[in-house]
């Protein structure tokens, strides 16, 4: 569809070049800092940077150029390390991915206990061009890789009592160096409404151009709800929880009063210290307006009609 | 003195070319490893922090002249000031020319609309009332009396400032909170020299 965005930017070095090069640092690091670090490099090294087979894409796609993959990699939230955008690649470098499994339980029919190997071949593979918009004001586009979490829903037959989904990311302050401090309650829990969740734009994501999704960006497998705000696409899940009333998310425990179960992306409703009405691209100059659900409010505006999102933020 | 006005050139020269390297470190990381994904944001950041920095050296100024008995650091005092001054004005600038480029109705919007902004604001006002009126002549005109008085607003400038910082960040107030607890020093100091004064002349 769009032409423009055939080749990737992580397509313009080869692979085997790269790759090529990160086993040269990682054996030059191994080596000078003795064996003991091979344990710690080798694990996340296995993974990060893979490319994925992507069987389907073009389906959901955007005229809006692509944030470069450097800023999508280095600049995000994931208070689970750090509280600074620009620190959490460093610090999850050496993040373990693997072993790792998903937990699926509460009100379903087919509790189970999910390896992250077996989600990976579960579904064909789909890459979305999404827009991504932080509650901060900042935005991006990215090229996921995943399948609908609808997909995967139908898989667990929730029962008829499961009226929201509860996700949780994984609790370990060893590797997470956020989670030694309270700054928020861990671990981190998220929800959606179940009509939201079996909505066929969330996608749960294991990619992101063309490559495993980096430590940082919520690796092995992370939420994508392009029409909210960015917090809700919650990172690196351990746990999928099918459960009757509304959970309480993170940031809304928090701080209930900026930080709502909803944060559908608004411009009409500012966050209570700054303004949504406008956001910056990254790699963009001057700051753009943001769009009713982040530009998707022909396929989501229906599953809040009648609902005051003043109230409901 | 000449040996005296050479030493005070010399001190006022260094401190002049001290204050200009925090501007002199981002534009030299600009021009080399560029400012990250969002660059207007770290501009806007790194200026903030160095306009704090330099009220809260202005404010320590006179504690530790009191405490090491070198009277020469008044001397730099003004000097100092400016320098917030200066970096609250390309705070300032970056705000509403690159951060919001000149849209009006969305800077009034969020400067009526947004406790931070009306703090910072405000605080940007007096610190640049102090700044017009800081000069020989503007200290002779309004008398020692008023001027002081009027330069007592400092007080009001440091405490929008970090009330400013403390709204901005989403969660982790670790970093605004070192501040605010410098503003507690800084200022318990002065509450605690006044209540002295005022003990030892009722003696």
């Amino acid at each position: 569809m769009d032409k423009k965005h055939d080749i990737k930017p992580s397509e313009i070095t080869p692979k085997e070049l790269y790759m090529n090069r990160r086993q040269f640092i990682a054996g030059a690091t191994a080596v000078l800092t003795g064996l003991s670090s091979l344990e710690l490099l080798v694990p996340s090294r296995a993974d990060s940077g893979q490319r994925l087979t992507v069987e389907r894409r073009g389906q959901y796609t955007l005229q809006e150029e692509q944030t470069s993959y450097k800023d999508a990699a280095n600049y995000n939230n994931f208070y689970e390390f750090s509280t600074d955008k620009e620190d959490v690649a460093e610090l999850s470098r050496n993040f373990r991915t693997r072993p790792w499994t998903l937990v699926v339980e509460g009100q379903v029919k087919k509790p189970k206990v999910y390896d992250i190997g077996d989600i990976l071949k579960l579904f064909p593979l789909e890459e979305r061009i999404y827009r991504f918009r932080c509650v901060e004001g900042w935005s991006m586009v990215i090229p996921w890789i995943g399948f609908p979490l609808s997909d995967f829903i139908k898989k667990c037959e929730p029962t008829s009592k499961a009226g929201y989904v509860e996700f949780i990311t994984l609790l370990n302050p060893e590797q997470m160096p956020g989670q030694r401090r309270d700054v928020l309650e861990w671990p981190y829990l998220e929800g959606l409404r179940m009509d939201e969740a079996m909505h066929p734009l969330t996608l749960l994501s294991l990619g992101m151009y063309g490559e495993v999704l980096p430590n940082q960006n919520g690796a092995p497998i992370r939420l994508i709800v392009p029409w909210k705000y960015g917090f809700k696409s919650i990172k690196s899940i351990v746990r999928i929880r099918f459960v009757e009333k509304m959970p309480t998310s993170t940031w809304t425990k928090a701080i209930p009063s900026e930080y709502g179960f909803f944060a559908n992306v608004n411009p009409g409703v500012d966050h209570p210290r700054w303004s949504q009405a406008r956001e910056r691209r990254l790699g963009e100059f001057s700051k753009r307006k943001t769009l009713m659900f982040n530009g998707y409010a022909g396929q989501v505006a229906h599953l809040y009609s009648g609902m005051d999102l003043n109230k409901y933020f | 003195m000449p040996h005296d006005s050479q030493m005070r050139r010399l001190i006022r020269f260094v401190v002049f070319i001290a204050s200009l390297l925090p501007l002199a470190w981002l534009i030299w990381q600009s021009l080399t490893i560029g400012l990250g994904a969002n660059p207007v944001e770290k501009i806007q950041r790194y200026t903030g922090d160095w306009t704090l920095n330099f009220i809260f050296i202005t404010l320590a100024i006179s504690p530790l002249q009191r405490i090491t008995g070198i009277v020469r650091l008044k001397e730099i005092r003004r000097m100092v000031g400016l320098y917030a001054f200066f970096y609250a004005s390309l705070h300032f600038i970056n705000y509403i020319a690159i951060d919001q480029a000149f849209e009006w109705d969305a800077i009034i919007k969020d400067v009526a609309g947004h406790k931070r902004i009306i703090f910072g604001f405000i605080s940007f006002i007096i610190l640049s009332a102090l700044a017009v009126t800081s000069t020989n002549r503007m200290f002779q005109s309004l008398g020692a009396r008023y001027w002081k008085a009027l330069h007592q607003l400092i007080y009001i400038t440091a405490i929008g400032a970090v009330v400013h910082f403390i709204l901005l960040v989403k969660i982790d107030i670790r970093r605004p909170l070192i501040y605010a607890g410098g503003l507690v020093v800084l200022l318990g100091y002065r509450m605690a020299l006044w209540a002295h004064k005022r003990v030892t002349a009722k003696r």
